[in-house]
């Protein structure tokens, strides 16, 4: 299960040259859910938005392409995108969701549909769940010091974050770019983080990251009859270019390799909770 | 068609919310009524005075101590219901009725409370409240899975419901505290949000991606706790949110 059920697997950018100027990676997120809104697949799609603290998002529901375009990138913090899921279909009477979310906020997805507990009307309403590939998320005030502290960088005057190669990297509006190794970042991680088993949103209708595609492209795994349908539909309307997923460098091998490696360390976290203390553990979520 | 399980719903003190929300499974309430379980008791809906003996006894509301007919009612539930499910927030937490101190018109006396489970044993707990039509649907299907499908569908049913049973040995008291005692003291929230989703009465807000409870507006429904993907989260089961979905889907319709 590193890498999940899926149907197929490739890389791809949007065609939409406004859509790629803010986004991530290869703008996967925001071009399929503009597209689904397009088409009434969604609608609407609850995203991290902007906040009045910079790259601190807020959760919230975009029924517009102009929102959507508001919250492409990515933020290195959390963003509670499941606190909306219910208003979604109270507040703004959404009968087919769209939602994008780290492994952890599809398995939440996936919990509030089997087990609707507090979810009232939520199960069926679920239209398309994009899940991001994730390493490690970190607290706003981590993400602060990272920038800040180790980058030496107003959070103001940054135009862009990313994590790759290695390193953490920050570009500001003025051009300048500064990177740490992640063994400074890792601290600052958020501790729940530890005992996530998931890297590449398993559980999504469609998951997508930077990592095994070149830069400004992304790897998108299509993994349900949900997902498949969005996914060939705006393949068809010619949102996206793909390439085969053995045709591009690093390739799958390298998605592989960072989700073994990330449940490995985690599995590793969970064990060692069960004789954290003496003759007394701490809980394992998943027994 | 197999032959149909027996479900009654038992009201003590609730404000039958509980009910409505099964209600509110529209047609649905049909489809199950019709093909799958035959409700042999429901003071609001079916003529019958006396719990006779069934599959599954529905309760919902909490104890009232002072009131001898209630706790007559839930030890008969007991003794006449192979499985007794808590049905919302009063049956397995106490929910509102906690804070009841008497004093209302016209049995000032009735002030004391407690959830089913203080008084008998319980075999699974629906929290919420109201809990809501889809949960308790899910759970008609995989009771009735259970009792009357083949060992495929018994043993996936198990699978379900087995942290629905967890919840039932854990305890019978609950609030938004036990996000802090389970999940967030325990180093395990990943601020997802499904704590605040879920809570009826808004009681927990998002500060900087975590929880925070407000103590005084809690009314102990247990939903929080229940939705949070770090209460309980069993792979096999939630791995297979298409299958089972399309199972649900397929038997409703
Ligand atoms: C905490 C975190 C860690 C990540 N780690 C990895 C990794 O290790 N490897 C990898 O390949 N990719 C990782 N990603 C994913 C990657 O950064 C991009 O989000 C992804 O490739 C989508 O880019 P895009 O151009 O397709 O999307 P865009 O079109 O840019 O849209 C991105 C979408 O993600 C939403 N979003 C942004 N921040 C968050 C957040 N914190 N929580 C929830 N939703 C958010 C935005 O609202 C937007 O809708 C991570 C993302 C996050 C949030
Ligand atoms: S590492 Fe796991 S728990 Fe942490 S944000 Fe990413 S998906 Fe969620
Ligand atoms: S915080 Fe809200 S959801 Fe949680 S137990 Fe209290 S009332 Fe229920
Ligand atoms: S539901 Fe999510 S945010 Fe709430 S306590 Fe659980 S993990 Fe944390």
């Amino acid at each position: 299960m590193v890498l999940g059920n899926y149907k197929s697997v490739v890389a791809a950018r949007s065609t939409d040259n406004e859509i790629l100027k803010g986004a991530q990676d290869g703008g996967i997120v925001t071009q399929l859910f503009a597209y689904a809104l397009e088409e009434g697949i969604i609608d609407g799609a609850i995203v991290a938005g902007p906040s009045d603290e910079p790259w601190k998002p807020e959760p919230v529901i975009a029924t517009s392409k102009a929102e959507l375009l508001a919250a492409r990138g990515t933020r290195y913090t959390l963003s509670p995108n499941i606190s909306l899921l219910k208003e979604a279909t109270r507040s703004y009477g959404l009968d087919r969701i769209g939602i994008v979310g780290t492994p952890c906020q599809m398995q939440a997805v996936r919990k509030a549909q089997l087990y609707p507990i507090g979810m009232r009307d939520v199960p069926d309403k679920i239209a398309l769940a994009v899940g991001i590939f994730c390493m490690e998320n970190f607290p706003y005030q981590g993400l602060e010091a990272m920038v800040e502290d180790h980058c030496n960088v107003k959070l103001e005057s940054v135009k862009k974050l990313d994590i790759g190669k290695g390193k953490f990297w920050a570009y500001t509006e003025r051009g300048a770019v500064a990177q740490i190794p992640l063994k400074v970042t890792h601290k600052y991680e958020q501790p729940g983080c530890h005992v996530c088993l998931d890297y590449v949103s398993n559980l999504a209708d469609v998951s997508t990251g930077s990592v095994g595609a070149p830069d400004g492209w992304s790897t998108v795994f299509v993994r349900t009859k949900n997902g498949e349908n969005a996914w060939s539909k705006a393949i068809g309307a010619g949102c996206f270019e793909t390439k085969p997923i053995e045709e591009v460098k690093p390739g799958l091998d390298l998605v592989k390799k960072l989700a073994t490696d990330k449940i490995t360390k985690n599995q590793k976290t969970l064990d060692e909770r069960a004789t954290f203390g003496v003759g007394k553990g701490l809980r394992n979520p998943y027994l | 068609m197999v032959e149909k399980i027996t479900v009654g719903h038992v009201h003590l003190s609730g404000c039958t919310g509980c009910l409505v929300s099964f209600a509110d499974n529209y047609e649905g309430l049909f489809k199950i009524l019709d093909d799958y379980a035959d409700l042999v008791y429901a003071l609001t809906l079916v003529d019958v005075r006396q719990i006779p003996e069934m599959d599954v006894a529905l309760v919902e509301g909490s104890v009232c101590l002072q009131d001898k007919s209630s706790v007559e009612e839930i030890r008969e539930a007991r003794e006449k219901a192979k499985i007794v499910v808590a049905l919302g927030g009063c049956a397995a937490y106490g929910n509102i009725t906690r804070f009841c101190r008497g004093g209302q018109w016209n049995q000032p006396q009735m002030e004391s409370y407690v959830p089913i489970g203080e008084l008998i044993d319980v075999d699974l707990y629906i929290p919420g409240c109201a809990p809501t039509p889809q949960q308790i649907r899910n759970v008609c299907i995989m009771a009735y899975l259970l009792l009357k499908g083949t060992d495929e569908q018994k043993e996936l049913a198990g699978a379900y419901l087995k942290p629905l049973m967890d919840l039932a040995q854990r305890g019978d008291e609950a609030c938004g505290c036990d996000l802090m005692y389970d999940v967030i003291n325990q180093g395990l929230c990943m601020g997802c949000g499904s704590c605040a989703a879920a809570c009826p009465v808004r009681a927990v807000s998002m500060e900087y991606g975590k929880p925070n409870i407000d103590r005084d507006l809690c009314i102990k429904c247990g939903a929080c706790y229940a939705q949070c993907p770090r209460s309980f989260f069993n792979f096999d089961v939630m791995n297979e949110f298409e299958g089972i979905s399309e199972l649900i889907k397929g038997v409703m319709e």
